[in-house]
């Protein structure tokens, strides 16, 4: 039997590769079907194996969660537990800007590939009248390289996911100020399954919400830094999705 | 929908009875005063189609000064404030009832009389084929194009008159 291939959004941190490893050996377990993990460094390369119907199970941010519902035909099964995806913008910490509205036309913005991420700040920048038209973006693989920019002078801002902001040594945020934090809520990862694995749909929805309800389930949770799932009904999904469409310009 | 009284305003405002595109009419009273969006949030809210509020967010409700109880099972035309213009509300669910998004730049009325802007974009949700309610987002404006849309709307509303 061909395995099932599970991939996770390339935004998650890197010491949680190991998890999603451990999760997968305990997912293959209580399903009882082979399911192999397939990681990938960009989101490019992620969405042209998507395109080619190579992924059964993904942990997708929700930017890609509108276009694997909506072109693809998955089927949204779990949300993690009290986390959801929010950015911030910073500055380095004697930067003279105080607030958004500081800001002016031409900043040069430090930032990843992370479209989410991207999106929320970009949101946040409207109110200075800034928008990709006069900005200029540099964009680098991990939040730690934004986080060197700021520092080195090289950016006048820099977006991070919050938690990967939170995540930073201690002595880097120290030299960080925050400028901004979302606070959305409702934009969250969400693991979806592909139309391939329907059999396993019911499972799934089962299985995971009482994960941490065992002590096996809850260490497996931690190595990949959540504390649980809950389900995520089609409904909540589609709204999601209409709420990122008016946030796309 | 009942009129706004001064239970909820205080002194000083001004009384203005607006008349809604369903033939309903309210008197509502205004301050002239500013209440800032706050930062970093979305407010968002959801109607039906035929602008009842069947969903509202915790920014909605805490902007809006109303209770979310009071807000579900109305009409969005509760914040309805009378410095806008009915022309960009017509535009608004024409657009939206093509199927298309719509933006735009919006002064809401509180249950305090108060005002905020934002700058909001509205979809039709569709399941299944079928356009089944809207989905309403508002973020923060820009000052600029807020003073700009000042200037617009006063002149709009006179050309109403």
């Amino acid at each position: 039997m061909q395995p099932y291939v599970m991939t996770v959004s390339p935004d998650f941190p890197p010491a949680q590769i190991a998890g999603w490893y451990i999760f997968n050996t305990w997912l293959q377990r209580q399903l009882g079907v082979p399911i192999h993990v397939s990681l990938f460094d960009d989101f490019a390369s992620q969405r042209a194996v998507i395109q080619n119907d190579g992924i059964d199970l993904i942990y997708a941010n929700p930017f890609d969660a509108a276009m694997l519902v909506r072109e693809k035909g998955f089927t949204a099964i779990a949300t993690p537990l009290h986390k959801s995806d929010e950015a911030i913008i910073a500055v380095a910490v004697d930067s003279p800007v105080q607030r958004i509205e500081d800001l002016t036309p031409g900043i040069r913005i430090a930032a990843t590939d992370d479209p989410d991420v991207n999106l929320i700040a970009m949101i946040m920048l409207e109110p200075a009248d800034l928008s990709a038209q006069n900005v200029q973006t540099h964009t680098v693989d991990t939040y730690v390289l934004v986080a060197k920019r700021l520092l080195q002078g090289q950016a006048d801002v820099g977006f991070f996911l919050r938690d990967a902001f939170q995540t930073l040594s201690g002595m880097i945020q120290r030299q960080l100020r925050e400028l901004i934090r979302s606070e959305i809520h409702v934009i969250r990862h969400v693991l979806l399954a592909s139309p391939r694995l329907q059999e396993q749909h019911q499972q799934l929805r089962r299985l995971l919400p009482a994960m941490n309800t065992d002590l096996k389930g809850q260490g497996v949770l931690a190595s990949m830094g959540l504390q649980g799932w809950e389900i995520q009904e089609q409904e909540d999904t589609e709204f999601m999705i209409d709420l990122m469409d008016t946030l796309v310009n | 929908m009942e009129d706004m009284t001064n239970k909820d305003v205080r002194e000083s405002y001004t009384e203005h009875r607006l008349c809604y595109y369903d033939g309903n009419s309210r008197c509502v009273l205004v301050k002239d005063e500013e209440t800032p969006f706050p930062e970093g949030k979305l407010i968002v809210s959801r109607t039906d189609l035929r602008g009842i509020i069947t969903h509202c967010n915790q920014a909605f409700v805490e902007m809006s000064g109303y209770t979310e109880a009071e807000l579900i099972g109305q009409p969005h035309y509760i914040l309805r404030h009378p410095d806008m213009p009915k022309a960009i509300f017509k535009d608004a669910w024409e657009t939206v009832a093509r199927g298309e998004k719509w933006h735009g730049y919006v002064k809401n009325l509180c249950k305090d009389g108060r005002y905020y802007w934002v700058y909001a974009t509205i979809i039709l949700n569709v399941r299944a084929g079928n356009a089944v309610s809207c989905t309403s987002v508002r973020r923060k404006p820009s000052r600029t194009q807020v003073d700009a849309c000042i200037a617009y709307y006063a002149q709009l509303k006179q050309a109403e008159v």
